[in-house]
């Protein structure tokens, strides 16, 4: 049994991503939607933590959400995959259940 | 599978309707089955037809309108959240007194009690908000 | 009506500021009437919906607190909180309203329904819903 999460917001303007992780159970999946997949940058403050939560947890960012706020997939943290929508409902299906956090 | 969509937000203001329809879309054509979508909160403003956005943009919507035809997706708009946001089919609107409707063909109002059956009735749930 | 199934209503957004506190408290009215295995999960600043006191007379806004206080009649038996965020907040326990319900299985005592839970045990509660709503 495991958990798909989605999260929507930066990082840097709210807690729901770090909050997420701090539930999130080995085996769950974190997918990082609109404003969300700024989360899964590297060589920001919050990289280092992604990297920790990444051992346990699969992280996944929205491709086209990406692309449509100009970042280059290069830039994502090692380890954290890029997924098109196809890509999001097989995660849906896959996991027993999806929680957003909001 | 049956997945059901559960949209929160109102439509221009945030993503969430628009990640909503590209998830539902993406679901359907990979074989699963979308009965219903609920919008909830601001996510009730997504039904009204009196919408008129720049020819340049997308038309919220006219699109999950097309989408409820061609995939029989009951869209249900919640009475509640409905109501305190003005949006009212003809039925209310002549119930509550008032002298316009403005819910758009496709959307259906109903009760809260529409979204637990949902959660009942479907295999997974998906929630789009802000 | 189908098999029971796990609903869980997270909560982590502070009452008044936004309108999601009262609507998710809607849902959970509307959705006792369904006979499923309901709780409800306050972390973040979902904790502040419960905190006593509320008086919102000079806002112009309708104080919902007292209807939490109702979901033990409509048998919501389960009002997880989260320990760390109402740590991290400066509250505990003392300062939250009380909710309780009638246990049927112990000739109707009334006990209590809100639990303060670690933050892992909040993790399990989540891992242990078929559906999660959050607000």
């Amino acid at each position: 049994m495991s958990t798909l999460h989605t999260v929507n917001k930066s990082p840097f303007a709210t807690q729901a991503l770090v909050s997420c992780l701090n539930h999130a159970k080995a085996g769950d999946a974190v997918l990082m939607i609109e404003d969300g997949v700024y989360g899964g940058l590297g060589g920001t403050g919050l990289t280092e933590i992604m990297e920790e939560f990444g051992k346990n947890v699969s992280l996944y960012v929205l491709s086209p959400d990406l692309a449509a706020r100009g970042l280059d997939p290069k830039r994502l943290i090692a380890g954290v995959e890029g997924v098109d929508y196809p890509g999001f409902v097989d995660l849906v299906a896959k996991h027993d259940r999806t929680q957003s956090w909001l | 599978m049956k997945i059901g969509v559960l949209v929160s937000e109102g439509p221009y203001t945030h993503q969430a309707v628009d990640s909503a329809y590209k998830f539902v879309t993406a679901a359907i054509a990979a074989g699963h089955e979308v009965p219903r979508v609920f919008f909830y909160h601001d996510g009730v403003n997504v039904a009204t037809r009196l919408s008129v956005p720049p020819q340049d943009e997308r038309n919220i919507q006219q699109n999950w309108t097309a989408l409820a035809k061609e995939h029989n997706v009951d869209l249900v708009v919640c009475i509640a959240a409905a109501q305190r946001r003005g949006m009212l089919d003809a039925n209310e609107a002549e119930r509550q007194g008032k002298d316009a409707n403005n819910i758009a063909e496709g959307f259906r109002i109903s009760g809260l009690g529409q979204l637990i059956e949902m959660g009942i009735q479907t295999d997974r749930l998906v929630t789009f908000g802000d | 009506m189908s098999d029971v199934k796990k609903f869980l209503y997270v909560n982590r957004r502070a009452p008044y500021g936004t309108i999601y506190a009262l609507e998710s408290l809607e849902v959970v009215l509307i959705g006792a009437a369904f006979e499923q295995d309901v709780s409800l999960a306050f972390l973040d600043d979902g904790v502040f919906q419960l905190t006593k006191g509320q008086n919102t007379d000079g806002i112009g806004v309708k104080n919902f607190s007292p209807t939490f206080r109702a979901l033990g009649d409509y048998d919501v038996q389960k009002l997880f909180v989260e320990r760390e965020s109402l740590e991290e907040r400066g509250l505990s326990e003392d300062d939250l309203i009380e909710v309780v319900y009638e246990d049927e299985d112990d000739d109707w005592e009334e006990k209590p329904a809100i639990r303060v839970i670690s933050r892992a045990e909040m993790a399990d509660a989540m891992a242990d819903a078929d559906v999660v709503l959050s607000f």
